[in-house]
């Protein structure tokens, strides 16, 4: 049983990544990675939020009606994320005015539903806490990679600190500004894609 | 000739399985296919080849593409010359153009085959040709002032993602170039456009004189942001500020008159882009839109300036990127002048529309034809139902 836990909390974060195997959670990757900082605070955010989640609707699952779960799943959720909305707001209030509305937009986010559809609906509560956590560190970690390039080539920092010296851009070195723009994150999505394929036998199509 | 061939069979061994030079086989069968068309044949049933090939179908581009490409080191020269204020030989100024645009022509085409010898090795196949043809074309369509190391990025960067992961050369859906200059518009808009890179700044070996903070707009750029400027003649020939190859259409017309005499190029496209620009401008000439001089641009004006004409002779004409059925050219080649002048006019911030109209286009040009092989199927089959 332990080794299945372990597979079930490390698959979401390798070979079973939700966004670059799934390809769930574009949207949201695209749309508040130009920067370090709320890449992270994002993924953290829907890591806590898919794990408690799954471990509410794990314990409801035999309760719930059939023909409302989803609504019910819903529920959930939405109470989740406005909790967490608000602590971001009290808390850290500079990073959720950057992530603005997608905060909130988590509730739509497709890898919420498709955990609790898929495994919190059929296995007990501590196995989906280990899936959500998983999952949820398997889509912070491309947000956090994606961010970290976008940071670094778009505006030549990290966590908002220069860490490309002045003396090379005197040297005519300059900011790529597509890096900044959405479609480049799903450039860099691909490049991920692409090199977790080329490793990983398995997830090449025939 | 003859003693290149011999040179050739001579070192063939090298490159040959178990050769020493085995590694380098696709660099060598690259060239060979280059310098001369392959003498193999097909083994079973009855093919019959056409001479030209795609090698020489990409030569014939290049060499239509020499006048603007000649014309434009000219105008860099004429242009440096005339906002430094001082007089120059017409060597001079040539001679001054050549060493400016030199560099990117050879920095282009070093990163670009570059990589496509290294995919080419990679996956055991020989080199594509496609490359010969946008090496050049990348230099041509940015400005002067464009440095180097860009245009090394911006060619790997196209190179790869339009062009190797859709399968290389003739699976592209965008033109590989254009691609480029896509990626150095939106990526370094500093270098692409604004009034400090149409003119070059330094003196290059003595020639011309090192003057920072030189500007100057393209018309169409103070088109957008000032007042129309008046049509002139030099606007024809070429002598204003623009990108490197795209300012004379007299040279650009004589690269068409190569390409459309082989038949490499269809007047079909190239035409309908002129009807399609035509149209739209007079469309806007005659409706007029508040506070946009843009729109108020006579047809003529919009035709020479920018990179209507090089985008509709070379980019539009690309026999993988645009549409392939004869119908869909015409509705093609139309939607792109439409798509330019109304980029130019409605939107200030990009005055060249031309680059982002056929990108656009592109993607529907096998939408295109899907829906004209389709018509004409349901053509037909009504005529076989009729019949009976």
């Amino acid at each position: 049983m332990a080794k299945k836990n372990k597979e079930t909390f490390l698959n979401p974060i390798g070979i079973n990544n939700p966004v670059t195997v799934q390809v769930l959670g574009i949207c949201s990757a695209l749309a508040v990675t130009a920067k370090l900082e709320p890449a992270i605070v994002m993924g953290i955010s829907v890591t806590i939020i898919v794990a408690f989640a799954n471990v509410i609707i794990s314990l409801l699952r035999n309760t719930i009606p059939n023909r409302i779960r989803i609504i019910v799943q819903l529920v959930v959720v939405a109470a989740l994320v406005t909790v967490v909305s608000e602590v971001l707001k009290a808390f850290a209030y500079d990073v959720s005015v950057q992530l603005s509305v997608y905060v909130g937009l988590i509730i739509t986010n497709c890898i919420l539903m498709g955990r609790l559809e898929a495994f919190a609906m059929q296995n007990g509560p501590w196995e989906s806490f280990l899936d959500g956590v998983g999952n949820g560190l398997g889509y912070a970690k491309i947000l956090v990679i994606v961010g970290f390039f976008r940071e670094l080539l778009g505006s030549g920092a990290l966590f908002g600190f220069r860490v490309i010296p002045q003396c090379v851009y005197d040297a005519g070195y300059l900011n790529n500004g597509l890096m900044l723009m959405p479609p480049m994150a799903l450039i860099i999505v691909a490049c991920i894609i692409w090199v977790q394929r080329s490793k990983n036998k398995d997830l090449q199509e025939k | 000739m003859k003693a290149l061939r011999n040179y050739l069979d001579k070192i063939k061994p090298n490159f040959e399985e178990g050769g020493k030079l085995h590694a380098l086989r696709s660099v060598f069968d690259g060239f060979e296919t280059f310098l001369f068309v392959p003498n193999t044949t097909s083994k079973k049933g009855t093919h019959i080849h056409d001479s030209i090939d795609s090698k020489r179908i990409m030569s014939i581009v290049v060499i239509a593409l020499m006048p603007a490409l000649l014309f434009g080191m000219y105008n860099v020269g004429y242009q440096h010359f005339k906002a430094a204020n001082i007089e120059g030989s017409f060597f001079e100024l040539f001679g001054y153009g050549f060493l400016a645009v030199l560099p990117k022509i050879i920095v282009s085409y070093v990163v670009g085959l570059g990589i496509e010898f290294i995919v080419a090795q990679m996956k055991g196949e020989e080199i594509h040709e496609g490359f010969l043809v946008s090496g050049i074309l990348i230099p041509m369509i940015v400005p002067v002032g464009c440095p180097l190391w860009l245009l090394a990025i911006a060619t790997a960067f196209s190179v790869i993602f339009a062009k190797e992961v859709f399968g290389g050369t003739g699976m592209n859906v965008f033109n590989v170039a254009l691609v480029a200059r896509a990626f150095l518009f939106f990526a370094y808009p500093a270098k692409m456009s604004g009034e400090s890179v149409w003119v070059a700044q330094d003196s290059i070996f003595g020639l011309g004189k090192s003057i920072d903070g030189l500007t100057a707009a393209t018309p169409l750029g103070e088109a957008a942001t000032i007042a129309v400027p008046e049509f002139n003649m030099d606007m024809v020939y070429g002598l204003i500020p623009g990108s490197i190859g795209e300012t004379s259409v007299i040279a650009i017309a004589i690269g068409a008159l190569i390409l459309l005499w082989t038949g490499v190029a269809s007047w079909k496209t190239m035409l309908s882009v002129f009807v399609g620009g035509i149209c739209m401008a007079l469309i806007f000439n005659a409706c007029g839109i508040e506070n946009n001089a843009m729109a108020a641009m006579p047809w003529y004006e919009h035709l020479v300036l920018g990179g209507f004409c090089f985008g509709a002779v070379f980019m539009a004409t690309d026999p993988v990127t645009s549409a392939r059925t004869e119908t869909g050219k015409y509705i093609f080649g139309f939607l792109i002048g439409v798509m330019a002048i109304v980029i130019r006019v409605l939107n200030p911030g990009y005055p060249e529309g031309m680059m982002l109209a056929i990108l656009l286009m592109n993607i529907f040009a096998p939408l295109i034809d899907y829906c004209v092989v389709q018509r004409n199927i349901s053509k037909r089959m009504k005529r076989l139902t009729n019949k009976k």
